[in-house]
């Protein structure tokens, strides 16, 4: 928090909104119009009267220097975050064109500010404090863990007989079973308190009728649900990292406890899947000094965005915890040490060999990995009948598009920066194929979303 | 990925496919290969399956690639600056259709778009490339911003439309698929596609070789004339309209004699607009024919006296011989006598007066609608602004038909022959006079942004019709066009009327709080305009 933070882009402000509405609804107050007493500090805030349709104006102030992400307050009803009044400042103060001065904070503004240096600065100084057994008891806590291992077991167990059950009669009676059956299964795996076996259950229960194929994908993810089954039951004759890595799939909590990794972490892409229950977000980060690739995720309750929310494409200067096993991406977000700022770094890229090995290799330490985050280096994309592929511009080798990055406008995007000539595209790498996330030309240029 | 050809390593190649047909059975049916003794045969084969899964996706490599797509031509324009670039992907983002209700006092983007594609191609920027593929989007949706988008995403919007079937559009928009006309000297080419191309491309052709050499264009045409269908006869002959001058004559006259009723009347229009054609002149003889001044009377009027028939010849002429309903055959024949002749035979006739004079003359027995009406359609296609200006009349003038019962339509057209100010005086001395009501076409033609004195008096209209008491939703036309059409230098004259006005006794409840925000709005938006007129100024 040192300096008056950099100016984002429109793109990287529109990136924050929680869905297609408030984005359009923010962009229409990025104008001065409806804007009065605008103004920006050195900390990091930005803050202004937003005339909306009552009397009052509305308040509305966001702190971008926070480290988990910008923090937002605005007197509007909305139940958005950020509401479009948020969205509206953070583009007027993008715009540049001295809309958002740099000024003293109004005393609404700053008292809410300083409401929120207080906590930080006590959270700082009781690291402990929301560690949710906190020091108590570790006796109760081992039982705790004990009973809820049994709980996981009984339900690896029944499930394991489910299983049985379905090869025993064979997967072509499945396409008749119905969705109910596996529903009901999964409702089980809830109570065994295994949230990662019953999401696997619920995916399963989808394959039949995904389209042609399906009987090969439901035996590869029936065997791969067995091997998890296989792998918790018998997880004190694994090695630590697998053993880990079978406790994540499992679903039990983990801690990112890894030593925190201070870097410059260029944030690669974010984006959102939904199902009916769970928002869940992911942020790719890339360690421009470490050369790690960190995964962050964050989770909102259905309907509603996930409150971290990271600008594509600038810098953090900030640490990064990993959570526990080896083959794991993901990590936690600790703390930032300046405001976004804007980089020319990459990552470096690899070929479609390379890529497609890494996720090979990534498979020895987490078999049930989808896919792997890879950077590709002088790719075109290539229409391949109805498909479309990266291929190697100096290779004979390409990698297909997966069937969902193959339906989303970020292909055309793709496409479009392209124009025929070779790329480096981020995306996620894996047995589906490839999902695109971000892309530069090859020449100089800045980062295009593709998500 | 690659999965037809099987792992290097894979132990057998048909263990997987093994497993999968004995999981479809059932292992009740089929007993499953290998498998550890001891062991049920469901989980054996779910073991079995596990190995080869994870073998497989271990063992996953590239497929094959399939042909590389032609890189897109080079676009040697130079890049937007950043600010206009993140401007446009502003724009784009606000699609129309999704917002329902009132506007608010936020401009609106989607309006703003295609002025900002006419500067950033004034100014020959290229659009960023990430930038097309919304920018297609946006012109599918638009027809009116085609040929500005198009023109704007260059030779990457081509390229992306012969990927996507979405965007078909910009290949017909620009026949050939974008592939280049033909260069204007390459005649043996443009012979080729003149010869084997297709309806579209042959107009295109046509059109743009008119557009750079005119008389090569006609000749072009002449050599397949009698051979074409009527239907695209009357299509490539209304593409001579382009640079049409006295050289076109004998073409023209021949296709007078035309089978098609439509092409001959198309050709006697053309030839109308050319004063000194051998048509203008016949057509001349006619009415003068029917038209003199009548001395006998105290003062000098016009005579009428409308042709008794239309003979053959008239027909040949391109004129029509059956009226539409409710109107008198002779009076019809006589307005189309009087449109086609040349305006200058009219001072000689009538005793050399001016078109001032003329227009001023008193005409005898009600022909003085019909007489004027011919004389505006005249001086339209001819594009004779001193008659234009005359059947205008003065702007001020209180009956609002105006000479000769002129429409707003017709005024409209008659204000296009006169240069962008004089246009610009002359609506702004209307709007003065009688307001905003009527003045939505007449501002329609006018240039953009508008000149000083014509914002001016809409201004001042918009504030008397506040005044007024009445509701901005009234004027939301012109409201509109005041947002993509004032001078964005005018945003300070509008400052004293962004207040919300005490509420006098006979103003409709609350139209004061309606139109402070309409003015904000238009503020807003002259704001946002004079900013993305900078950022598109080269840094």
């Amino acid at each position: 928090m040192t300096q008056q933070g950099v100016r984002w882009s429109a793109d990287q402000v529109l990136a924050l909104a929680p869905d297609a509405a408030s984005r359009k609804a923010g962009s229409k107050l990025g104008a001065a119009g409806p804007w009065s007493e605008a103004g920006s500090s050195d900390e990091g805030a930005v803050w202004g009267l937003c005339k909306g349709s009552g009397s009052k104006p509305y308040q509305t102030v966001v702190d971008l220097a926070d480290a988990a992400g910008p923090a937002y307050k605005c007197s509007c009803p909305s139940r958005k975050f950020p509401c479009k009044h948020a969205l509206g400042l953070l583009l007027l103060w993008a715009g540049e064109d001295g809309a958002v001065p740099p000024g003293e904070a109004p005393d609404w503004a700053e008292q809410w500010m300083a409401g929120r240096r207080q906590r930080a600065e006590q959270k700082r100084s009781t690291p402990s404090a929301d560690s949710p057994s906190g020091s108590g008891d570790p006796e109760a806590a081992r039982r705790r863990a004990e009973r809820r291992a049994a709980r996981v077991t009984a339900g690896a167990s029944e499930l394991e007989q489910r299983l049985a059950d379905l090869l025993r009669g064979g997967l072509a009676g499945a396409e008749q079973a119905g969705y109910g059956l596996w529903e009901e299964t999964a409702a089980r795996m809830v109570d065994a308190q295994a949230p990662g076996l019953a999401a696997r259950v619920r995916e399963l229960g989808a394959i039949p009728s995904s389209g042609p194929g399906w009987p090969v994908r439901l035996l590869e993810e029936s065997a791969l649900l067995h091997l998890l089954d296989q792998g918790w039951l018998h997880r004190e004759q694994l090695p630590d990292d697998l053993a880990a890595a079978v406790r994540t799939r499992i679903g039990l909590p983990g801690t990112a406890d890894g030593p925190p990794l201070r870097d410059r972490w260029l944030v690669l892409a974010q984006y959102d899947t939904a199902d009916a229950r769970l928002t869940t977000r992911r942020i790719w980060l890339y360690g421009t000094d470490s050369d790690r690739t960190a995964l962050l995720l964050s989770y909102g309750a259905a309907g509603r965005a996930p409150e971290l929310a990271l600008p594509v494409g600038l810098t953090l200067d900030a640490e990064v915890s990993a959570y526990p096993g080896a083959g794991q991406q993901r990590a936690a977000l600790g703390e930032q040490f300046a405001p976004p700022a804007p980089a020319t770094a990459r990552p470096p890229g690899v070929t479609t060999a390379e890529a497609a090995a890494r996720y090979g290799e990534a498979l020895r330490d987490d078999p049930w990995l989808d896919s792997v985050p890879v950077t590709l280096d002088r790719v075109i994309p290539t229409p391949d009948g109805d498909s479309w592929q990266l291929a190697d511009a100096d290779e004979d080798s390409a990698l297909p598009l997966t069937p969902s990055a193959r339906s989303r406008p970020g292909l055309w995007r793709l496409v479009a920066l392209s124009g025929g000539a070779p790329v480096k595209v981020f995306g996620e790498c894996g047995h589906r194929g490839f999902t695109p996330l971000a892309a530069w030309p090859e020449a100089t240029g800045e980062a295009v979303q593709l998500c | 990925m690659n999965r037809t050809s099987a792992p290097v390593d894979a132990p057998a190649p048909g263990v997987w496919e093994e497993l999968v047909t004995t999981a479809l059975l059932g292992t009740e049916r089929r007993t499953p290969p290998g498998g550890a003794p001891g062991r049920e045969a469901p989980l054996a084969l779910l073991d079995a399956a596990a190995v080869e899964t994870v073998r497989r996706r271990a063992g996953l490599r590239p497929a094959k690639a399939a042909a590389r797509p032609e890189p897109v031509a080079e676009d040697h324009r130079p890049a937007l600056p950043a600010a206009a670039a993140r401007r446009l992907a502003l724009l784009l983002a606000d699609r129309p259709g999704t917002s329902g209700g009132r506007r608010g006092t936020a401009p609106d983007l989607m309006e703003l778009l295609p002025q900002w594609l006419a500067s950033a191609n004034a100014r020959g920027f290229a659009a960023p490339p990430q930038a097309v593929p919304a920018l297609l989007d946006a012109a599918r949706g638009r027809t009116d911003l085609r040929p500005a988008a198009l023109k704007f995403a260059g030779p990457r919007a081509m390229w992306l439309a012969r990927l996507n079937p979405d965007w078909r559009f910009a290949l017909r928009a620009t026949p050939g698929g974008g592939t280049a006309l033909p260069h204007p000297e390459d005649t043996e080419r443009i012979r080729v596609l003149w010869d084997e191309g297709l309806f579209a491309e042959r107009v295109a052709l046509l059109s743009a070789l008119r557009a750079r050499e005119p008389a090569a264009a006609r000749e072009l045409l002449a050599t397949t004339w009698s051979t074409e269908r009527a239907e695209d006869r009357l299509m490539f002959l209304d593409s001579l309209r382009t640079g049409l001058g006295p050289q076109d004559e004998p073409f023209l006259e021949q296709a007078l004699s035309d089978r098609s009723r439509n092409v001959r009347a198309t050709a006697a229009e053309l030839l109308s607009a050319l004063p000194g054609s051998a048509l203008a002149a016949r057509m001349a003889v006619r009415a003068t024919a029917c038209i003199a001044v009548d001395h006998t009377l105290d003062s000098p009027t016009i005579a009428v006296e409308a042709p008794p028939e239309c003979d053959a010849s008239m027909e040949r002429d391109g004129v029509v011989a059956k009226p539409p309903a409710g109107r008198g055959e002779r009076s019809w024949w006589l307005g189309q006598l009087v449109e086609a002749t040349p305006l200058g035979t009219w001072s000689a006739r009538l005793g050399g007066r001016t078109p001032r004079e003329i227009v001023a003359l008193p005409v005898a027995d009600d022909w003085q609608s019909d007489l004027h009406a011919a004389w505006c359609r005249a001086a339209v296609r001819q594009r004779d602004p001193e008659w234009s200006r005359t059947l205008l009349g003065t702007p001020s003038a209180p009956e609002a038909g105006g000479p000769g019962a002129v429409s707003l339509a017709e005024r409209a057209k008659l204000l296009a022959t006169l240069d962008a100010a004089e246009r610009a005086d002359w609506v702004a001395g209307f709007i003065a006079a009688h307001g905003l009501s009527e003045a939505f076409q007449l501002l329609g033609v006018c240039a953009v942004p508008w000149s000083e004195p014509l914002g001016r008096a809409v201004i001042d209209a918009l504030d008397i019709a506040r005044d007024a008491g009445s509701y901005p939703w009234s004027f939301s036309g012109v409201m509109g066009l005041a947002e993509r059409c004032l001078d964005p230098a005018e945003a300070g004259r509008l400052n004293g009327l962004l207040a919300i006005p005490d509420e006098s006794e006979d103003a409709s409840p609350g139209a004061g709080g309606y139109w402070a925000e309409a003015f904000q709005r238009l503020v807003t938006t002259l704001r946002l305009r004079r900013t993305m007129a900078e950022e598109l100024e080269p840094e």
